[in-house]
Order: C-alpha cells, then sequence, then structure tokens
C-alpha cells in the first residue's frame, strides 16, 4: 500500500533521513518510534509532500509519488494528523471535518454560486455521511457547532482525526496522536485508532511516544535513530533487540 | 450548550436565514430597495446608490482579504478596469454596428472576464508572499493600471488624465437614463451579488478559502491546491470590484482616474474592517458607515459654518481623519467589526430574559 524506500532527506548539513525502507502492510497499524529527533516527523513530511526526499522514492498503491504535491497525494488517499494540531482555529467542528471532503466533491465554481441543485444535493450529502460516520463515529455530536479555539486539547485531537477519517483515505498517517494525554484521554484514543483501521480498513502509520500504546496496537514497527533505521519487525522482535534497548527503550529496572 | 437550536433535517440545519432576525432583516432590505425609487427624495436616492456600488466592490473584497486572508491594496484598480472598459466597449461594439439595447449584456459579463484575468496576473504574487510583502505588490498593480490609463499614448482610448464621457445602458430597449432606475438596477445587482458570494461559501470552492486563510499547509494536507485557489479568490474578488466599476461607469456621467487611485482601495478596506472581515454582513454595516461619514460630515459642516470656503476646504482632511480614526478603534477593540456587535446583540436577544451575553 504505502511503501519508502531508500529515503534520503537533508537540511543543509544535518541529515535527517538516512536511507529508510519499509512498506505498511494493507490495513494494519504500523508505528514509527525513536528519540526526539529521529526524523520521525520529517519522515511523515516526505510521505505528505513537504519534503522532497534527495534520494530514494515513496510508493502509494504501487506508484510512485516522490515528486507529487501535498495536495495531489490527499486526492489520492493519504491524510494524516499533525503533533502540534493544525485545525482551522476560526471554524466550527463541523466545518474543519467537512474540510476532509474537500477532495471526494465535484462543485465547481459556477455551480458554488448558483448552490440550488447539484451544490445543495452535494453538500447535504457529504453533511449526512459526515455526521453518521464520522461525527457518531467519534462522539463528538455535542462539540459541532463550537470553534476550536474553546475546545480542549483532546477533543481537539478527536476533531482532527475526525477531519482525517472524512478523506475517507486509503493511509492514515498519524503524528502522536496522544501526545500531552492522560492514561483515560491516551485509552479512548488507542480504541478510536482501532476502530478506524478494524471498521475503515485503513492503513495506519503512527508516530507515537507513548511506548505502552504502539505495542498494543502496532502488528509492526520500525524504529529510527539520527536518520537511520535501527530495527523494523513486530512489537516483540523490536522490544528484544540491543540496539533499540540501548538508543531508545532503556533497560529494564 | 446552544439551547434551543432544534433542527429536524441537515437541509434545516444547513440553512443561511437560520433565525428569525436574519430573515427579518433581509426582507426589510429588500422590501426597502424596491420601495425607494419610488418614495425617496433625490439626495436619499444618490447616497443609496454610492452605496450599492460600494457595496458590490467591499463584497469582492471580502473574498480575498477576508475569507482567503490575502492582503490586496489594489481593488481600486479593478474597479477602474471594470469602469473603464464599459465605455470603450461601448465604443467598439458601436463601431461593429451593434444594436445599444443589448450592449450592457457584453460589457458587463465580457469585462468581467477581462478583469478576472488581470485579477489573476494581479494574484500571481501570492503563491510566493504574504502578509505585507503581497500587500506592497498589489499595491503597485494599482499605480500601474492608472499610469497605463493617464498615458499619453493611450489617451485616444482612455482619455488620458481628462477622463472619459460613459454612456447610459440600454437594457432591450429601456434606457436607465435617471438615477431612480440605475439605484434599482444596482440594488438588484448587489443583491445578487451577495446572494452568489454567500452561497460560495456554502460549498467546498469557499471552505477551502477559508482553509487557506486558516492554515495553508494544513489546506494542502486536504487536497487543497492552493495555487488554484488563490487565484480564484483573486478572480472572484476582481470580478466583483469590475462589476461595481462597471456600474460606476453607468451610473456616473464622467470617469476620472483620479478616482481610481489609493484612496479609494484603502476606503474599500477601512470598509471592510469597519463592517467585519470574512462575514457576509461585513460589507453591508462597512459600507453603510463609511458612505454615511462624508455625508455627516457635509450636514454639520454645512450647520456650523453655513458654507464658508475657509471652513469648508477643511472637510476633506476631517473625513480622512475620521476614517482613520474608525480603522484604529475596530482594530483594537472589535477586530471582527459591526458585524460581531450584531452577532453578539442577537444572542443576547436570544437568551433574553435569562442569560446576558
Amino acid at each position: 500500500m504505502l511503501e519508502v524506500r531508500d529515503v534520503h532527506l537533508s537540511f543543509g548539513g544535518i541529515k535527517a533521513l538516512q536511507g529508510v525502507s519499509f512498506a505498511a502492510k494493507p490495513g494494519e497499524i504500523t508505528g514509527v518510534i525513536g528519540p526526539n529527533g529521529a526524523g520521525k516527523t520529517s519522515l511523515f513530511n516526505a510521505i505528505s509532500g513537504f519534503y522532497q526526499p534527495d534520494r530514494g522514492q515513496v510508493f502509494f498503491g504501487g506508484n510512485d509519488i516522490s515528486h507529487l504535491s501535498p495536495d495531489r497525494r490527499a486526492e489520492m488517499g493519504i491524510a494524516r494528523t499533525f503533533q502540534n494540531i493544525a485545525l482551522f482555529r476560526g471554524m466550527t467542528v463541523l466545518d474543519n471535518i467537512k474540510l476532509g471532503g474537500h477532495t471526494r466533491l465535484r462543485t465547481g465554481l459556477w455551480s458554488a454560486l448558483s448552490y440550488f441543485g447539484p451544490a445543495r444535493r452535494e453538500e447535504l450529502e457529504l453533511r449526512r455521511e459526515i455526521e453518521e460516520k464520522v461525527i457518531d463515529f467519534l462522539e463528538i455530536d455535542h462539540i459541532r457547532k463550537y470553534p476550536i479555539t474553546i475546545l480542549p486539547y483532546g477533543l481537539q485531537k478527536r476533531v482532527e482525526l475526525g477531519r482525517a477519517l472524512a478523506m475517507q483515505p486509503k493511509v492514515l498517517l498519524l503524528d502522536e496522536p496522544v501526545a500531552g494525554m492522560n492514561r483515560e484521554e491516551t485509552a479512548d484514543m488507542a480504541r478510536f485508532i482501532l476502530d478506524v483501521q478494524e471498521q475503515f480498513g485503513i492503513t495506519v502509520l503512527l508516530v507515537e511516544h507513548d511506548m505502552h500504546m504502539v505495542m498494543d496496537i502496532c502488528s509492526h514497527i520500525v524504529v529510527l535513530n539520527f536518520g537511520q533505521q535501527i530495527a523494523s519487525g513486530t512489537p516483540a522482535e523490536v522490544s528484544g533487540d540491543p540496539g533499540v534497548i540501548e538508543a531508545y527503550l532503556g533497560a529494564a529496572a | 450548550m446552544i439551547t434551543g437550536d432544534l433542527k429536524a433535517t441537515y437541509a434545516a440545519d444547513e440553512r443561511v436565514l437560520n433565525n428569525g432576525y436574519k430573515q427579518a432583516f433581509v426582507l426589510a432590505m429588500a422590501a426597502l430597495c424596491a420601495l425607494m425609487p419610488f418614495i425617496a427624495n433625490d439626495y436619499i436616492i444618490l447616497v443609496a446608490s454610492q452605496m450599492g456600488i460600494m457595496l458590490i466592490a467591499v463584497v469582492g473584497v471580502n473574498v480575498v482579504i477576508g475569507y482567503t486572508g490575502l492582503l490586496s491594496l489594489g481593488h481600486a484598480a479593478f474597479m477602474a478596469i471594470g469602469a473603464y472598459s464599459v465605455p470603450i466597449l461601448h465604443r467598439l461594439m458601436d463601431n461593429i454596428g451593434l444594436p445599444d439595447g443589448i450592449m450592457p449584456f457584453i460589457a458587463i459579463p465580457g469585462a468581467i472576464a477581462i478583469s478576472a484575468i488581470v485579477g489573476i496576473i494581479v494574484g500571481l504574487p501570492s503563491l510566493r508572499v504574504k502578509g505585507l510583502y503581497l500587500a506592497v505588490a498589489t499595491l503597485s498593480a494599482n499605480f500601474i493600471i492608472i499610469f497605463l490609463i493617464e498615458l499619453e499614448a493611450l489617451a485616444p482610448w482612455t482619455g488620458g488624465l481628462v477622463g472619459l464621457n460613459t454612456p447610459d445602458p440600454n437594457i432591450l430597449g429601456w434606457v436607465f437614463d435617471t438615477q431612480r432606475e440605475m439605484f434599482a438596477l444596482i440594488a438588484a445587482l448587489a443583491f445578487v451579488t451577495i446572494l452568489a458570494i454567500q452561497n460560495l461559501f456554502r460549498t467546498r470552492v469557499g471552505r477551502a478559502f477559508i482553509a487557506i486563510r486558516e492554515r495553508d499547509y494544513s489546506a494542502e494536507i486536504l487536497g487543497i491546491s492552493l495555487f488554484r485557489y488563490k487565484l480564484m479568490s483573486f478572480a472572484i474578488s476582481a470580478a466583483c470590484c469590475r462589476l461595481a466599476g462597471a456600474l460606476f461607469a453607468y451610473f456616473y456621467a464622467r470617469i476620472l482616474p483620479e478616482q481610481f487611485e489609493l484612496a479609494l482601495s484603502l476606503q474599500l478596506v477601512a470598509a471592510l474592517i469597519v463592517g467585519g472581515m470574512g462575514r457576509t454582513m461585513g460589507p453591508v454595516f462597512g459600507v453603510m458607515i463609511i458612505v454615511m461619514v462624508p455625508e455627516v460630515l457635509k450636514f454639520t459642516f454645512g450647520m456650523v459654518a453655513g458654507g464658508a470656503a475657509e471652513v469648508a476646504q477643511l472637510r476633506a482632511p476631517v473625513q480622512e481623519i475620521v476614517f482613520g480614526l474608525l480603522i484604529i478603534f475596530f482594530l483594537m477593540f472589535e477586530p471582527l467589526g459591526i458585524n460581531q456587535l450584531v452577532d453578539r446583540g442577537i444572542r443576547a436577544l436570544n437568551r433574553w430574559p435569562f442569560a446576558r451575553g
């Protein structure tokens, strides 16, 4: 589904990624872990198109997408969330999630100006779909008319997930979905991510520091350190790997 | 918690005029505009027509500044193109012998297209620069257009510094040669413009504009092409200003280049800031204030000085000062403009007498 092949990326003298290669298995959750500055977010930016890799390719559904712009990649079915929530703060929850449906709608300028007819049908259909598939699913119906700014952090994270789901993506990149959350919120989010994978069959790629969650829900884990891929495998394999323990996990006390 | 906001269908929930106050306001405005040509005196018709023309332009400015978040100071240039293309296109059509009655049908949409193209060209810098830099880039567009209009070599077409006489619109044989008739036309087109732009923001196109304003990289990640939508925003906005310019040309007997200089661009932006950026009704409230200020000043100066020449020449600078103070006041105390004050009032009314705010 999504494959990264020998990706290199550098900013001036800093080598952010040096030869990262892995394939996310369709319909499964793949975790990307590593210490701060290991290149996890750079990897996400290379996959979603904000950075062009210096060397190597990104494949999506068998096609090389390394040189496409972010909006083209989004159209193909790659959705993501950001580590620091990147919602549209001046808009309501509902409008944010509706924006996720952008690429699936066809309304052009002329039908938008007249609204009644095709544009209206399409908008109402989008509204129904979002209400029934996203807002219901994420249990955020009570806040749908609220502006983003007044929502607590955990709910904002959930709305951002909702916006990505409204894209009906094939691959979902989640950048630290539970960072800064308490136990309960983390458990909720983990449940939503598992549901996303099970109910919608979406392939998930997950960057996260919460090791309990990563080990629990991922079927495959890639470990980065200083831009290099130092291990990859099942949670059991990775957590037993001496290199990973030294670089990141630390020895059990 | 918002109480009493109960809907049975999604369609009902997506309505624009979703409460009685809004419906009443729109109906009242429509009724007022329909009755005015019959009951109002010439002076009121003149002021109302000016408001209508300004309103259409400010609605356009709102698309690019208010909704898409691209600061543009070149909109007077679009109005100039609109205004000048009317007499020029009429002359061209005269030359090929088209009947007068269908000329406005070609002059208005034909040149909206011209202005939309110029709008796209002026919008090109927005792909690379933001904020103040973009403001300067669009500002230069304003100067270039005025320079071209005043250019000696083009004077046979543009009239140069002395301007051009403009025709009266003749729509299928009905000549709009009084201000009353023109007001009816302007009011109708203003309603249509506001409705069309409002519709835009109920669909994916308008939402994409707002997304670009709020966070451009986040918009990209959702599949919104910044290139396409930024230029589309400029094109729509320029087209509105061009329509306003065309009506300006039809309304007045003569147009001059100096009417479309920077001061007009600033006036458009001032109206938008005072009324409320990025809101449908913002331009409506803003234009009412901005057009009323000179009239109120005229009235007060007349009362105080009784037309003494040395006092009368103070009026123009005082007007600029009042505009400046209004902008500063709203930016400091109510950046969302009069629209926000009105919204707050409606919310308070909805809750009264059980809660305040």
